[in-house]
């Protein structure tokens, strides 16, 4: 090695990787690995959107016609899990693996093998939960919260979800130190923290959000297990437990959980919004303390998903007012995106098309939040449709739509080639469109009264029920045309330039050529 | 370009149009029959105006700048990057706002809460996949009954047409008298449930091995629907919870024709 080691090809000298499948099975590149998390992702994002076709085919009219009863809980449980774990959350993974070394000018991440190992746990994990299907009794049907004492009662499905959330869990905590410890010490010489670009910023942020509480939630899963099968009560009133403490510990992960899903997709669109803006970020360190400050503030908001679990009257107001507040640092982003594009010189490809579609559609999300904070309004939409067009304002326009915006804004750079921008934009306005469709009518079959979870509904909630499965479908087949544009641009783009992007100030566009080499930055670059 | 801000246009008078609708709409909370109820649908309207307003302010800012200020026009870009008056104050005007938003709302809060002296409870009890009644207190007291969806099967099945109160009927409906104040006791004999009335404003988990409470003041005579809103298997989308509100004289009349029943139910317990 170190006799090749000084010629000028210094990216070629430990390219000895294996070939095949066992390339991908045994790579530490964090390249390799990016790679691996996000088709992972997008696999699980179909899995997880055949199901969600499922429900709404069966929701498209009053009467039960495709999914029995128990089958549509099944559906609506593993939508969400398997969207929340298995397609967002290693979705923004992938993005760090990609990103934070060429972004802070690392050679790798810090623990490369241990980088291999928490990707390899996902494929076990998710297997397990599909698989879940076609045991005995079924998927897990207790709602993705899986709430006891309903899911002690689930069959052999309830146990392969609670071994998969361990892994999952598992995964993630290894992921995640695996960031911090890249961020914080391996960061090229003159980049101090508050030169670090915003997505790497939101990304250290939320991997300590992930280490805080995923742990609380492997403790969680492992207390149903063994009230499961081991005759504890930790959630069994008659054994001296309470249900209503499932719902504290499960929360005090969920809650922060939310944001873990939302920090990063800040952080992709702190990038993409600047770069098309041509300006810089507006307030830069207002951006790291709002985003410090949002997460803070997720760790003491978790009851209000329980408002009317029953609780005193002070605990209501406590995070009634802690709720509220979090609108404050997440205002302060939505004003500073807007400072930036303001006396720009803007242009509107399509990741800045869907970072504003992420704001717009976010901010929607974001005034529901609002109304969902106030504790009487609570009361009436806890547990309707209108939160589910609340927190699908939120996870899909806001973390899917940020994670479009920024799987074509970094294309060009790790596949050297350029995706159809004619039909990235086709598949901005479809998306625009369709999701809209089945998602804003959404709050109308809320404040109207439609429960969530429910397979069949009232008659006056017919029309409306109609036109959001009609937009679902819409909805689904658009993501179709994603998978068709990014195979199609990695197989024969045209070639794209270091920097296909004019207003692009990171390092991975002033230092690396497109694509980036296997091998980056094995000399640091000087950050000044 | 111009397409969009007619469609942000149309977008803005939807959503005012929605929001100032009159009561009774299908866009909005169902028609307050309580005070409490009351006080959260005026509470949601403002909030949606104040929404509205935020709304126009911000996106009229970004539209207006997406408008003009771009490339294609041969904007040059500007180069400021903060101003410290400028973020204090954007930090300051939405403290102002969420503080104008608790206000009201703590209020409400501390009147739900109170579930004091009442004029007759009743306690609720969820069942997969039905709910039970026992009318512990006030006039009626001793009532006790279950309360099962009474939609037939062959209308879910797709096999008879559906009725206008598809899903929401029971063959015994909770009867109260109209203006006195109802608390309701509740728990659950296997899982959770949640007992919600949306006219009513009221919604309140059942939890297993548990005692909650809320209460309501029904305004009007009147039938007022709900569902169970806590997810508690295959038929969590059939337990319906349907209120009777009478006058005073129908409610004494409705007592006595169930007393009787009441005490056959006591006598064949005994047995």
């Amino acid at each position: 090695m170190a006799a090749v080691h000084g010629d000028a090809h210094s990216h070629g000298h430990d390219d000895h990787h294996p070939s095949g499948i066992m390339r991908w099975v045994t790579t530490t590149n964090h390249k390799d690995i990016g790679t691996m998390y996000l088709w992972f992702s997008f696999t699980m994002f179909l899995v997880g959107g055949f199901l969600a076709m499922g429900i709404r085919a069966e929701l498209y009219q009053p009467g039960i016609q495709i999914l029995e009863p128990e089958l549509f809980n099944q559906f609506t449980t593993l939508h969400g899990l398997i969207m929340v774990f298995g397609a967002i959350m290693p979705a923004f993974v992938g993005f760090a693996n990609w990103q934070v070394p060429m972004m802070i000018g690392a050679p790798d991440m810090a623990f490369a093998r241990m980088n291999n190992w928490s990707f390899w746990l996902l494929p076990v994990a998710a297997t397990l939960l599909v698989s879940s299907f076609f045991v005995p009794g079924g998927a897990a049907a207790g709602g993705w919260t899986f709430y006891p004492p309903l899911s002690v009662q689930g069959g052999l499905g309830v146990d392969l979800m609670i071994f998969s959330v361990h892994i999952l869990g598992a995964s993630s905590i290894m992921g995640s130190i695996n960031i911090i410890t890249t961020i914080l010490n391996m960061r090229a010489p003159g980049m101090t923290l508050m030169k670090m670009p915003m997505f790497v910023w939101t990304w250290l942020i939320t991997a300590y959000l992930l280490v805080l509480v995923m742990p609380v939630l492997a403790g969680t899963v492992t207390m149903l297990l063994t009230d499961r099968h081991f005759g504890t009560s930790f959630f069994n009133a008659a054994g001296g437990g309470d249900p209503v403490l499932f719902q504290h510990v499960f929360w005090f992960f969920g809650h922060p959980e939310v944001y873990i899903m939302i920090l990063p997709a800040f952080g992709i669109v702190s990038e993409i919004i600047p770069t098309f803006s041509r300006k810089p970020l507006f307030g830069y360190s207002s951006m790291v303390y709002a985003t410090a400050s949002i997460a803070i503030l997720s760790c003491v908001v978790w009851a209000h998903h329980m408002f009317t679990a029953g609780m005193p009257t002070v605990g209501q107001l406590f995070f009634m007012y802690a709720t509220m507040l979090i609108a404050v640092p997440t205002g302060v982003k939505v004003f500073n995106w807007t400072a930036t594009m303001w006396q720009g010189s803007m242009t509107f490809e399509t990741p800045m098309l869907f970072s504003i579609g992420f704001i717009f559609l976010f901010v929607l999300g974001g005034f529901s939040g609002v109304i969902c904070a106030i504790v009487p309004i609570d009361i009436q939409v806890q547990d309707t449709y209108y939160v589910i067009a609340h927190f699908h304002y939120v996870l899909v326009s806001g973390a899917l739509f940020a994670l479009f915006a920024g799987a074509y804004y970094w294309i060009p750079k790790w596949s050297g080639r350029m995706y159809n921008e004619t039909l990235g934009k086709w598949h901005f306005w479809l998306s625009m469109f369709f999701f809209n469709l089945t998602f804003f009518v959404q709050h109308f079959l809320g404040l109207a009264g439609m429960p969530r979870r429910i397979p069949d509904y009232n008659l006056q909630f017919a029309d409306f029920n109609m036109v959001s499965s009609i937009g679902a479908f819409g909805f689904g087949l658009t993501q179709l045309l994603f998978l068709y544009i990014m195979i199609s641009c990695i197989r024969s783009g045209e070639k794209a330039p270091q920097k296909p992007w004019d207003g692009a100030t990171t390092l991975e566009w002033t230092h690396l050529p497109s694509p980036a080499p296997y091998h980056s930055f094995e000399k640091p670059p000087v950050v000044n | 370009m111009r397409s969009k801000s007619v469609v942000a246009l149309t977008g803005v008078f939807a959503l005012a149009l929605y929001s100032s609708m009159a009561v009774g709409s299908k866009y909005n909370l169902p028609e307050p029959q309580s005070v409490i109820a009351k006080d959260i649908y005026d509470q949601h309207i403002m909030l949606m105006w104040i929404c509205l307003a935020i709304f126009v302010a911000v996106f009229g800012v970004m539209f207006y700048s997406i408008l003009k200020h771009r490339k294609s026009l041969g904007y040059k870009a500007a180069n400021f990057h903060h101003s410290t008056v400028v973020e204090i104050i954007w930090t300051a005007i939405p403290v102002a706002i969420l503080v104008v938003m608790a206000l009201p709302a703590t209020k409400t809060v501390i009147a739900m809460k109170d579930t004091s002296s009442p004029d007759m409870t009743i306690k609720a009890t969820g069942y997969q996949w039905m709910w039970g009644y026992d009318y512990l207190q006030g006039e009626g007291e001793g009532i006790s009954f279950f309360s099962k969806l009474s939609t037939p099967k062959s209308q879910v099945e797709n096999k008879e047409p559906k009725g206008e109160n598809y899903l929401l009927e029971v063959d015994n409906r909770v009867v109260v008298p109209v203006g006195k104040k109802v608390r309701i006791i509740l728990t659950a004999n296997d899982v959770l449930h949640a007992w919600w009335v949306p006219a009513l404003g009221i919604k309140q988990d059942a939890i297993p091995g548990f005692i909650r409470d809320t209460w309501f003041t029904a305004d009007k005579p009147g039938i007022y629907r709900g569902q169970c809103a806590e997810l508690c298997g295959k038929d969590h989308g059939f337990m319906p919870i349907v209120v009777e509100v009478m006058e005073a004289g129908d409610y004494t009349k409705w007592v006595s024709t169930q007393n009787t029943s009441a005490i056959k139910t006591s006598m064949h317990v005994e047995k």
